[in-house]
Formats: C-alpha cells, sequence, structure tokens
C-alpha cells in the first residue's frame, strides 16, 4: 500500500491500480468538465473513450484508466 | 528497430499468433498499448505466455501504419516488420439514453477492466445491462469481487438465447458456470435500461432499479483502424481475411474481434492461423458459423435506436446531442457542423451510435490513430 493525492486529499492505494480505479474507490466520480460543463467519469476502462481524462504530476489529458498509480502521484480532476 | 514479424495486439488472438510465429520465426515483435500482455480477458493475468525469443512492447501504442511495413510508436519511435499481424480486438458498442454520461453508468467490459484494474466494488449495487454473452461474464466477476448484482438486463428475448446455445453445447458448461455463480440475480431477457438518474435505473416495462454502478455495453465493435489505415478491405464492418488470415493487403494478416466477433476460442484459432501463415507454416482451416449465429441470436431490438431524448448527448467529447445532428444527411457534414466525432476519441464511440441511430457510415480513418504529442508528429521519420 501506499498514498497518493487527488485534488489535495490522500489516497491509500494497493500496488497494481490504475488511477481510475483508486480515484472511483476513493470515492470520486466527476474526474472531468465536459465542454459544456457536464461531469464526467471513466466509461469504456480500456483507453478508448478518453472520459476519464485528468492531470497526473502536471500533465494534462492523462487517461487514468491506462494509466498505474504510483507512490506521491499528484492527480487532479479537471 | 526491425523485425520478420510484427503482432499489434497482445490479447488472445496476438499472443496464440506470437506462439505460431516463434515455432518459426527468430525475430517476432509483439506491441500493446496495456502494462501486460492478455488483451480484455485475461487483462493482467495472459493464459498464454509471451514466448521466449518474442520480444514484448508493453505500454506501446501504435499511433500510425505505413506500408512497407512500418509501426510508429510514442515510446519506441518507427519500428518495421516484413510482415504484420493485427490482433486489435474490439471495444464496446455504447448506445446513448438520457442519463447515460452521468458517472456511475460504464461499458459492461468497462467496469469489468476498471475492476481488474483494482476498483473494489464489495457492496456496491450494481445493474449488468445491455447484450451479449459478456454480460453474463462481467455480472459473474463482479459479483466473485463482491458487488450485489442487483439484476442482468439482456435486451434480446430468452427464446433466441434457447435455440443458440442449444446449437453451440460445447459452450453449455460454461454458461452453467458463470449462471451458478449468479444464483439469485434476476436475468431479465427483452428488456433494457431506458433512462438513468439519480442512482435509478428505469427498464423498459417500467420497473426501477435503485444502483450505484450501470454496467451497460451492446455488444463489441471491431477495432478496425489499424487494417483500414494500410487499405485493408473491410467486409461488412470486418476486416476481410482469407483461409489464410491473411488480409486484401499481402503481407497483412487479421486475428481474432476485427474479423468476426467469437469471442476467446475463435480469437485463438485465428491467432494461430496468422502467425503459422505469416512464417510460412501450414494452416488449419477455420470451421467458421460461430460468428455468424452469435450476431445473429443477439442482433439489436431496433427500439434501442430510439431511446435517446433529441437533448441526450450523443458525442461525449465535443457534446453534441442527438437533436443537432438530425437535420444532417451524413457524418461528414455532421462532423463539420457540429463537431460530432471531431474530439479526441475520433468517433470511436459515436461513430457506431450514428450508425446504428442515424444510419451514418463512418468515412476513412484519420491519421494519427490515437492523439499523440504534435513534437513526435513533426519528427522527420514520422512524416508522410
Ligand atoms: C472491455 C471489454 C472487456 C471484455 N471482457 C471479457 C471477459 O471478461 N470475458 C470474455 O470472454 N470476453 C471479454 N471480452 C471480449 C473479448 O473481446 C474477447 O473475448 C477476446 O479478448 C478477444 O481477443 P482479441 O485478441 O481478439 O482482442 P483483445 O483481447 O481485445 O486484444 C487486443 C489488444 O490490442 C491492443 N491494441 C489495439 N490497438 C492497439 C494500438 N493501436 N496500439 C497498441 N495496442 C493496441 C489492445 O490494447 C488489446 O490489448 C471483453 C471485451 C471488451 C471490449
Ligand atoms: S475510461 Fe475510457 S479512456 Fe479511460
Amino acid at each position: 500500500m501506499f498514498k497518493l493525492r487527488c485534488d489535495g486529499v490522500e489516497i491509500v492505494v494497493a500496488e497494481g491500480t490504475s488511477v481510475a480505479a483508486a480515484l472511483l474507490g476513493a470515492g470520486v466520480s466527476r474526474f472531468r468538465s465536459s465542454v459544456t460543463g457536464e461531469a464526467r467519469g471513466p466509461l469504456c476502462g480500456m483507453g478508448v473513450c478518453m472520459e476519464c481524462r485528468v492531470t497526473i504530476d502536471g500533465v494534462g489529458h492523462r487517461l487514468a484508466c491506462q494509466t498505474m498509480c504510483r507512490a506521491g502521484m499528484e492527480i487532479m480532476t479537471t | 528497430m526491425k523485425f520478420d514479424v510484427a503482432i499489434l495486439g497482445a490479447g488472445p488472438a496476438g499472443l496464440a499468433a506470437a506462439r505460431a510465429a516463434g515455432r518459426r520465426s527468430a525475430s517476432v515483435a509483439l506491441i500493446d498499448d496495456n502494462v501486460t500482455a492478455g488483451g480484455q480477458i485475461w487483462r493482467g493475468a495472459p493464459r498464454i505466455a509471451v514466448p521466449t525469443g518474442v520480444r514484448f512492447f508493453p505500454q506501446t501504442r501504435v499511433f500510425d501504419l505505413r506500408p512497407g511495413f512500418m509501426l510508429l510508436t510514442e515510446s519506441h519511435g518507427a519500428m518495421e516488420a516484413s510482415r504484420l499481424i493485427l490482433a486489435t480486438g474490439a471495444r464496446e458498442l455504447l448506445l446513448p439514453f438520457p442519463g447515460w454520461t452521468v458517472p456511475g453508468v460504464f461499458g459492461a467490459g468497462g467496469l469489468q477492466a476498471l475492476v481488474k484494474s483494482g476498483l473494489p466494488v464489495g457492496g456496491k449495487r450494481v445493474m449488468v445491462a445491455g447484450s451479449g454473452p459478456l454480460l453474463v461474464a462481467v455480472a459473474a466477476a463482479l459479483r466473485t469481487a463482491g458487488a450485489r448484482v442487483v439484476g442482468i438486463t439482456e435486451q434480446v428475448p430468452l427464446g433466441r438465447i434457447v435455440p443458440f446455445l442449444a446449437k453451440y453445447p460445447a459452450k453449455l458448461p460454461q454458461a452453467f458456470a458463470l449462471r451458478a455463480r449468479l444464483l439469485g440475480v434476476p436475468y431479465w431477457t427483452g428488456t433494457w435500461p431506458v433512462r438513468f438518474d439519480e442512482g435509478m435505473v428505469t427498464l423498459s416495462g417500467g420497473r426501477t432499479v435503485a444502483v450505484d454502478y450501470l454496467a451497460c455495453g451492446f455488444g463489441l465493435v471491431p477495432n478496425t483502424e489499424a487494417a483500414q489505415l494500410l487499405g485493408c478491405r473491410l467486409d461488412g464492418g470486418f476486416v476481410a481475411v482469407d483461409s489464410r488470415q491473411e488480409t486484401s493487403v499481402a503481407g497483412v494478416y487479421c486475428a481474432g474481434e476485427p474479423t468476426g466477433i467469437g469471442g476467446l476460442d475463435k480469437a485463438l484459432e485465428d491467432g494461430e492461423r496468422a502467425g503459422a501463415a505469416a512464417t510460412g507454416q501450414a494452416v488449419n482451416p477455420s470451421r467458421g458459423a460461430f460468428v455468424r449465429d452469435l450476431a445473429a441470436a443477439f442482433h439489436l431490438d431496433p427500439r434501442l435506436f430510439d431511446l435517446a431524448e433529441p437533448s441526450t448527448v450523443v458525442c461525449r467529447c465535443e457534446d453534441v446531442a442527438l437533436g443537432t445532428l438530425r437535420p444532417y444527411r451524413e457524418w461528414r457534414e455532421a462532423k463539420l457542423m457540429t463537431r460530432c466525432g471531431m474530439g479526441p476519441c475520433q468517433g470511436r464511440i459515436c461513430g457506431p451510435i450514428t450508425n446504428c441511430l442515424l444510419g451514418w457510415s463512418a468515412e476513412s480513418v484519420r491519421r494519427p490513430l490515437v492523439p499523440v504529442a504534435a513534437e513526435l508528429l513533426s519528427k522527420d521519420v514520422l512524416q508522410p
């Protein structure tokens, strides 16, 4: 188990967890706002729909479902 | 980097191809965008190991393919191969209904993939909905992971599923084993979700069910884009192949879901044939009626295409609603005027939807296949 942060809140995750799974597991459902401001979250789980985009360690538009958690990661929903 | 054979996709089809090609050829590359081999069904726990001698490139997204053959990747630059095996799998068909964009609504395989990548679902109320054999597999897996599966809704009436199963007795033990893991879970056939609102699913027929997650997928759409970039001929939306899995482009083979949705066994057989054919070995003929029978049994009820309201978003990247699209006759025009399909998913989700709802057919595939950093596209080697 290790720690990372999402929007400043600490989350504890197990090894081998994707960012999407970690956020959903921590109760985050809104990953991004759509172009008209609707809440959106993961849909396809396999890197196709692009609905799970978040900012990871300052890099925008990262796919949460295709990115594995690492200790100390800073994630921002967008 | 240069190889005799490059295999794109490390799902069951790609792994079977690697095993077959590895028997003969010294230089085989196996490329996949995921962290581990296994594809959708074995995600992270492949039942065929990457053969020794085959070079596996995980987390490597191919964003363009060129004749000759060249594969362009973000992490390893350009890779060359004399022969190419495309084993790119499928994605889910997701259909719009009021509420389908609300967080908490996933694809069926989509939620399963998230659970396999560590999402805890213990105690969560989940409805699995849509169509196809995948629903039962997903529901069983969710239950094993501790979810409270409140029901499975399958759009096909029971009267069409029973004869299908009867024709394929070899699949029965698997079907019964899955069903046994789902004791007490209602299986509503001829039923589908019509609305999702504040954690409440409304089903056709009027029943409402409270859920934490709705996992809803209406079958699979083949990933044919890589083959299309190389100019391979399609037939009825699938990559056309001969009895050796070779496409209309000499030296390009295709295996698994892109040549016809048929699940694990078919993917393994295709992959074996493609790997053998690409390395000059003898090939066993395919025994293929299953793909046709599966498609016929799980044919979609046209009423599913009437669930979206004028205000329901169809293109999730650009938030284009159905009502905005109605005035247009074809996708190209709608794209220019509304930006439908122009967002980062490049129409992978809304393309099949506009095909079902509006009868539009997707136009030619755009390069790059996936959004990539601009500086990659400007590098010399990657110029067209
Ligand atoms: C989300 C989802 C979940 C599923 N879950 C199950 C299940 O639990 N049980 C079941 O029986 N069936 C499941 N299926 C059905 C599944 O499609 C088949 O049973 C089987 O996995 C098909 O094997 P395949 O090798 O043809 O394709 P896949 O297993 O899909 O493998 C294709 C691989 O190619 C990779 N790929 C594609 N394009 C590129 C590219 N441009 N660059 C790099 N890599 C690329 C993909 O990431 C993937 O790993 C699922 C399907 C989906 C879409
Ligand atoms: S959930 Fe679809 S791309 Fe991540």
